[in-house]
Order: structure tokens, then C-alpha cells, then sequence
């Protein structure tokens, strides 16, 4: 530790105004206070320095995604060898998802990271560490087989129109790694859904007669069945469907750290749950098909709901931010996502727009809110 | 009553005026820097639509169609006045706009001031004209049909506006590029809204 201390310092002067490697110096920057806690000291008046600045913060986030990481690596794997019938031991299984998945979370970091530090760079600031989390949540909910040139492309539309644009990290108005995801979406469908994608391929080689790759979500959405999965299978994740969204467990588990250490709001987490019951079993009651007539338990372990609700719409810049927003933002994610899922044939799965939507409508949630305190304050002075 | 809704909330979320078809722009991009002045705009223009798509819609049922005027006359059952349509329904608009305007002056001089020149611009906003001409093009059965087209029209568009209207509010404080600043980031923040109110594209009622 002390070895790299010393020569962080020893370069450092490189770096700094006048030296000869000046226009890497938000890069430098970036790396120094991401190894070393920074120890500014302010001079005059009254100040709170506290060493758990963003890129603590979003650490936290990607130790709680570790879980779902590593899971969900396993978990493409025995998908893939049950697609094929292959035998394999859990240590190969994971072996097989990680040598997958790898090459897309690094595709995800050097693309987005390489733009946010050429823009730093020129717009002279530092290296905003938004990217770190969002960069983690890209490959999470793509589907296992993209194309490597797709992924590139959807990252650099996100990062620049998503949130550049905007400003930068903390001003962006929707979440980055649905964006990223919203592209991909609409501009290449046919990568996207679908019974083949969310399982790995290998090529030259029949699958097993009889495997079907479709999620569960995508079954209901096409023939109204229940899927064979059962319950049990869909809560701990042994079911096709993008990497982070599968298992139920790993999610609950990333939750808890980031309730435990304040980073993600429980209020959040807790109204989109709720909506998503309440709107199921509203559905329940009108029962016209099928899909309306499902216990409204399983729509919390299909798809990538408990996902979104855990990383994505507790994502403090896109999220309310007043106290009481957040509970009718949670509640309207989880009526939406039910919603789509059901009414809308065109969508299997709703959790991305209905975050996308909610998101939208966050800034008017804020302004509705404060304005009714400020309200009810008035109201309170006129009494007295 | 059943139809009558769908056409409601079809005409809100899924056919949205800004947002599926990007009518009514102009004001939309220009008017929607606060929360209040859009609201108001908003409900102008709900107030306009309301009451200027079942007028246009008496007017080609019972006039501009083709054969509308037989209730004069057998003699009138060959006339076809459509020709006329696209003037009636302006006139009828200017009308209802003037209207609207006095009225806003008259109670709210605060609103009638931030609103400034777009108020009478209304006049000339397509989603407006637009209103009255998907009313036509979509053969809508019967007046109560028509009155839940131009509701839910206008409130569709009342909505978009005061969503974008918050989200510029929280923008300000924003290190928004320099060449973007304004409307520039208006349009990129239109296009992802409008990726957002896809989700409700293809249902069907």
C-alpha cells in the first residue's frame, strides 16, 4: 500500500498543470482517489469532510450486484448445458458463463469509461464515477448472446445522450443502463427477445429436442400458459432470462446491503413490490384470461421486476426525491410493470419502460409533493 | 361508456398527441420552461379541444359531409361541402381561442402575461387543427365518442407538456453544454420521453 502511495506521488507532478502528461489528468485523478480515500482539508469557516464520497458509495452498489454476478454466470452455463445435454460440474458451469460474460462487462467498462474520461478531459472536470454501476448493470440485463459491436453501440448512445448531454453523472434525467437497454430494445429487436437469446448458444451443435429457451414471462405473453418452472425454480434463479434478473435470492441478498448501509431506498424497494401485488391481484379480480388469473406472487419472481426495483429505480438522480414521492413512484413502477406485462401483447416484460416512464415523471412527483407541503404550511400560518 | 373510455385513455397514453404523432410543438418546446405556466397552457388547450371537436363535429355531420345537408331537402342530398372543411374548422378555432383568451385575461392576468404570445397562438397549433381532423378521419360513431377524443386529446397534450415543464425545472442547475442549452436538450429530452411512452404502444382496447 505504501509502495503505491509513494509512487502515486512520485508522478504525480506529471499530471499537474504544466507538466508534460497535463491532458491525462482526470484520468490520473480518477485513479488516484479511487485507490486512495482523499484527504482534502478545508481552510476556512465550518465544513464536513466525509471520506464516503460517490465512488464509495457506488462500490457499495457493485458489492451488493456481486451476488447476482456471480450467480448469474453460474446460472448461464446450466442453462446452456441443459439446452445441450451436456454434464457438467458446477465449478465448469460457471467456468462457461464467466468466460461469457467477462468480454461483455469489459466491452461495457472500456466503452462507457473511454467516453466519460474524453469528456471530462474536455469539458475540464473531473472523472465522474456514475459509469461504475451502470457499466455493472448493462451486461446484467442484456441478453447473453449479444453481439459484441451491439452492446459498444448502445452504451456509447447511453452514455452521450443519456447523460453527457445532460451534464454528466447526477444530472442525467433517466437511468443510464436503461437506456443503453431502451436502444438495444428498439433498435434491434430481433437480438433482443425472442425464445433463442437468453440462452447461450454454441454453435454447430442441435439442442435438445424438447428444450425451449423461453422465459417464463415470454410463454405467458405468447400462449397464456404457466410455465413448467415452478415456484421454488423461479426464486432461486434456475430459469432462462438475462443474467442479473434470474434469481430472486441473489437480488434479496444485494437489497440487504444496500438497505443495511442506507445507499438504496427501502421505500422504493418496498411500494414497487407492493404496486406489483396490488395490481396483480386487481387483475385477479377481473380474471378475463388466463394471465389476468395468476397469483400475483409469481409476477415478483418472473422477469426482471425485483431487479429493477432493487438497482434501478432506487437510483438516487432518476428516482423522487422527497420522502413522500418515493412512495408513489415505487407504487406506480409496480402497477406499470404489472400493466405491461398483462394488457400490453406487444411486450412480454415492462419493468425497463416502466422505470423509463416513472423516471419521467419523477420531476412532476417532486413538484406535486412540495408543493402540497408548502401548501399545508401556508395553511398552518393562516390558523395561528 | 365502454368505448367512450377506451377512446380516453387511448388517446392519452397510447395515441399521444406530442409523443406519437409530435403535434403542437411550437408551444410545447417554447411554453414549457415552468410548471405553472404549462399547467396553464395545458388546460387552454383542453378547454379548446373540448369544446372545438364536437362543434367541428356537428358542423361535418350536419353540414360539410357529403349528402349532410339533407335535412334541408331532398333537393340538397346530392350537395358536398367537404371542400369548405378545413376553413370551417380554422374559423371555429380562432373563435373558440379568442374565447379562451379573454377569459384568461380577465381572471388570471398573471398566467395571461407569462403566456404571452402563445396564447393566441393556440389558434394555429396542429394539435388543435389536429384534433378536429383525426375526429374526421377516424369516423367516430357519435358525439360521446367525439367529446372523449378532444378530452383526451388535450389532456394527453397537457400532460407532455407538464412533464417536460418539470423535468426543465430540475434541469436548471445543470452543466448542460453550451451549444445545447435550451432547446437544443428540449429535443434530446422529447425523444427520450417519447422512448419512455412506448411502453404503452401496441395495447389494444
Amino acid at each position: 500500500m505504501k509502495a503505491i502511495r509513494n509512487y502515486v506521488d512520485k508522478i504525480k507532478p506529471n499530471f499537474e498543470k504544466g507538466g508534460k502528461l497535463e491532458s491525462f489528468n482526470s484520468f490520473f485523478d480518477a485513479i488516484e482517489t479511487f485507490l486512495f480515500v482523499p484527504n482534502k482539508v478545508s481552510k476556512n469557516g465550518v465544513h464536513v469532510h466525509d471520506p464516503i464520497d460517490l465512488k464509495r458509495t457506488m462500490i457499495i452498489v457493485i458489492v451488493a450486484l456481486i451476488p447476482s454476478i456471480l450467480f448469474g454466470a453460474w446460472n448461464v452455463g446450466y442453462q446452456n448445458a441443459l439446452a445441450y445435454g451436456l454434464d457438467r460440474t458446477l465449478l465448469e458451469n460457471f467456468w462457461v458463463g464467466m468466460i461469457k460474460l467477462l468480454p461483455i462487462i469489459i466491452v461495457s467498462y472500456g466503452v462507457g469509461l473511454g467516453i466519460e474520461i474524453i469528456m471530462a478531459q474536455k469539458r475540464g472536470h473531473e472523472v465522474n464515477e456514475g459509469f461504475f454501476v451502470s457499466g455493472m448493470l448493462i451486461p446484467l440485463i442484456v441478453p447473453i448472446n449479444i453481439p459484441l459491436w451491439m452492446l459498444a453501440l448502445a452504451v456509447a448512445f447511453a452514455v452521450v445522450f443519456g447523460k453527457e448531454v445532460f451534464g454528466g453523472t447526477g444530472y442525467n434525467i433517466m437511468n443510464v443502463a436503461l437506456v443503453a437497454r431502451a436502444f438495444l430494445f428498439f433498435a434491434y429487436p430481433g437480438q433482443m427477445s425472442g425464445d433463442s437469446v437468453w440462452v447461450l448458444n454454441l454453435k454447430d451443435q442441435p439442442m435438445v429436442d424438447g428444450f425451449s429457451g423461453a422465459t417464463p414471462l415470454a410463454l405467458l405473453n405468447q400462449t397464456g400458459t404457466m410455465p413448467s418452472a415452478s415456484l421454488a425454480d423461479m426464486f432461486f434463479g434456475f430459469i432462462p432470462g438475462s443474467v442479473g434478473e434470474t434469481s430472486v435470492l441473489a437480488i434479496l441478498i444485494g437489497a440487504a446491503i444496500l438497505i443495511f448501509t442506507g445507499v438504496g431506498s427501502w421505500k422504493i424497494m418496498l411500494s414497487t413490490v407492493l404496486g406489483a401485488l396490488g395490481m396483480g391481484y386487481i387483475f385477479n379480480l377481473f380474471g378475463i384470461n388466463a394471465y389476468m388469473g395468476i397469483n400475483p406472487v409469481y409476477h415478483l419472481v418472473m422477469g426482471g421486476l425485483m431487479f429493477g426495483a432493487v438497482f434501478m429505480a432506487t437510483d438516487p438522480v432518476t428516482a423522487t426525491s422527497t420522502e413522500k414521492g418515493k412512495w408513489i413512484y415505487g407504487a406506480m413502477i409496480g402497477i406499470l410493470v404489472v400493466l405491461i406485462r398483462v394488457v400490453n401483447p406487444a411486450y412480454p416484460e415492462g419493468t425497463m419502460l416502466a422505470i423509463l416512464l416513472m423516471n419521467v415523471w419523477a420531476p412532476l412527483i417532486d413538484y406535486y409533493v412540495v408543493e402540497s407541503n408548502v401548501k399545508k404550511r401556508l395553511k398552518r400560518i393562516a390558523v395561528k | 361508456m365502454h368505448e367512450m373510455l377506451n377512446i380516453f385513455v387511448k388517446s392519452i397514453f397510447i395515441d399521444n398527441m406530442v409523443f406519437a404523432f409530435f403535434l403542437g410543438m411550437c408551444s410545447y418546446l417554447a411554453v414549457s420552461k415552468t410548471v405553472k405556466t404549462s399547467l396553464g397552457l395545458g388546460i387552454a388547450v383542453v378547454f379548446v379541444q373540448i369544446i372545438t371537436v364536437p362543434v367541428n363535429y356537428l358542423l361535418l355531420e350536419y353540414l360539410l359531409k357529403p349528402g349532410a345537408l339533407s335535412w334541408l331537402g331532398a333537393s340538397f342530398v346530392d350537395v358536398d361541402l367537404s371542400f369548405l372543411s378545413f376553413m370551417i374548422y380554422i374559423a371555429v378555432i380562432a373563435a373558440m381561442v379568442q374565447l379562451v383568451e379573454m377569459i384568461v385575461e380577465k381572471f388570471s392576468p398573471s398566467l395571461y402575461n407569462s403566456l404571452g404570445i402563445f396564447l393566441p397562438l393556440i389558434a394555429v397549433n396542429c394539435a388543435i387543427l389536429g384534433g378536429s381532423l383525426f375526429m374526421e378521419q377516424r369516423e367516430y360513431q357519435n358525439i360521446g365518442q367525439v367529446l372523449s377524443w378532444g378530452l383526451g386529446s388535450g389532456v394527453g397534450w397537457a400532460l407532455a407538456i407538464v412533464s417536460l415543464a418539470a423535468i426543465r425545472e430540475k434541469l436548471k442547475y445543470n452543466q448542460i453544454p453550451a451549444p445545447l442549452k435550451g432547446i437544443g436538450i428540449t429535443f434530446i429530452i422529447t425523444g427520450l420521453m417519447s422512448i419512455a411512452f412506448m411502453s404503452f404502444l401496441g395495447i389494444k382496447l
